[in-house]
C-alpha cells in the first residue's frame, strides 16, 4: 500500500483515528468542557499524524515538523486556556457549561 | 451524556466513513525526503547541533517569536476576562506536603534549566524546560502556604513579556545588522540562541502558571 514500515503505519493511522473521535465527540457531545476536549484529542491525532509522516521520509527524521508540532502544542494549550476561560464565562451567564438548544427542530 | 436529537445515527456512520476516507488517504502518502537535506545543510550556520532546536530558533525563528507572541495574548486574553474567586481547593498543610516540595522544586528547577540548556544538542529546549518549570509553579501554587504574597504585578508583567522582548530585540538588531529580521551572526548564533531561549523559557513557565491560575490572584 504505501513505501512506510508497518510500524509507521500504525501511527498514521492511530494519528488519523483520533482526530476522527474527537471530530465525533465534537459534534455529538453539548457540555462545553466536552469540546473542548474533543477539539485537543483531535489536535493530537494531528500532531501524531505529523510526526509519523516526519519519520517517514527516506533520508531520516525530518526537523521541521517536529518544531511545527512543538509550537503547534504550546499554541493549542493556550488556545485551550482561553476556550476554558471563556467556558466559566458562558457558565457564569447562563448557568450552564453548554450550547443553548436552538432552531425549529429542537 | 446528552445527544443532540436531529443527529441519531447519521453522525457515527458519516465519523466512520471520513475515518475510512482518512485512513485511505493517509496511509497512502508517498514518501518523501522533506526538509532534512536543506536543514542539514544549513547545519553549520545554525549555531547550535540539534536540528530541531535549529530550525526552532534559527531557521524558523520568526514562528517561534510568533508563538510566543500567542501566549501572551492568550495570558492577556484570560485576564480580560477576568476571574477574581479563590483558589478553591487547599491542601491540608504538613511535614509531609512541605518536605516533598522542598524536594521536588529544586529537582524540577535543575531539571528545566538542564533541558534549556541541552536543547542546542540534543532532545529539549525553551518549551521543554518552561513546561517543567510552569509545572513547579503550578504544584506550588496549589500546595503553598496562604500567607506566601504572589509575584508582584510588575515583576508578573516583566516576566510575561521578556520573551517576546528579546526575541523581538535580537531580531530587530539582526536586520539593523544586515542579517535580515530575525537573523544572527552565524558567530553570535548560539549565545544569542541560548540567551533567547533561556528568557524564553521564564516568560513560559510564568505564562503556563498564570493561564492555570486564569485570571484568579493566589489569594
Amino acid at each position: 500500500m504505501a513505501t512506510e514500515p508497518v510500524s509507521l503505519q500504525i501511527y498514521l493511522a492511530c494519528g488519523t483515528l483520533l482526530f476522527v473521535m474527537g471530530l465525533h465527540a465534537l459534534v455529538v457531545r453539548r457540555h462545553l468542557l466536552l469540546k473542548i476536549l474533543a477539539i485537543n484529542i483531535m489536535g493530537s491525532g494531528i500532531f501524531m499524524v505529523l510526526l509519523g509522516v516526519a519519520a517517514g521520509g527516506d533520508g531520516g527524521v525530518d526537523p521541521v515538523p517536529h518544531a511545527l508540532v512543538i509550537t503547534g502544542i504550546v499554541v493549542a494549550l493556550s488556545a485551550t486556556a482561553v476556550a476554558l476561560v471563556l467556558m466559566l464565562r458562558v457558565k457564569a451567564a447562563t448557568g450552564l457549561a453548554r450550547l443553548p438548544r436552538s432552531g425549529p427542530e429542537d | 451524556m446528552i445527544r443532540h436529537r436531529s443527529a441519531p445515527a447519521l453522525v457515527p456512520l458519516m465519523s466512520l466513513a471520513l475515518a475510512g476516507l482518512l485512513l485511505v488517504a493517509v496511509l497512502d502518502l508517498p514518501s518523501q525526503p522533506g526538509l532534512v537535506e536543506p536543514v542539514a545543510g544549513a547545519m553549520d550556520r545554525a549555531g547550535v547541533d540539534h536540528p530541531v532546536t535549529a530550525v526552532l530558533l534559527n531557521f524558523r525563528a520568526y514562528d517561534t517569536f510568533l508563538e510566543l507572541a500567542v501566549l501572551l495574548l492568550a495570558v492577556l486574553a484570560v485576564w480580560s476576562l477576568g476571574r477574581r474567586d479563590p483558589i478553591p481547593a487547599r491542601p491540608v498543610q504538613g511535614p509531609v506536603l512541605h518536605g516533598t516540595l522542598r524536594h521536588l522544586i529544586p529537582v524540577a528547577v535543575v531539571t528545566g534549566g538542564y533541558l534549556v540548556w541541552v536543547g542546542s544538542s540534543d532532545s529539549g529546549g525553551a518549551f521543554q524546560g518552561g513546561a517543567v518549570l510552569g509545572a513547579a509553579g503550578v504544584m506550588l501554587m496549589l500546595s503553598r502556604p496562604r500567607e506566601l504574597p504572589m509575584l508582584p504585578a510588575p515583576l508578573q508583567h516583566l516576566g510575561l513579556a521578556l520573551g517576546v522582548c528579546v526575541f523581538l530585540a535580537v531580531g530587530t538588531a539582526g536586520l539593523l545588522a544586515g542579517h535580515g529580521f530575525m537573523g544572527y551572526p552565524p558567530a553570535w548564533a548560539y549565545p544569542l540562541i541560548l540567551g533567547i531561549e533561556l528568557v524564553a523559557a521564564l516568560s513560559i513557565a510564568l505564562t503556563l502558571v498564570l493561564l492555570f491560575l486564569g485570571g484568579r490572584h493566589g489569594h
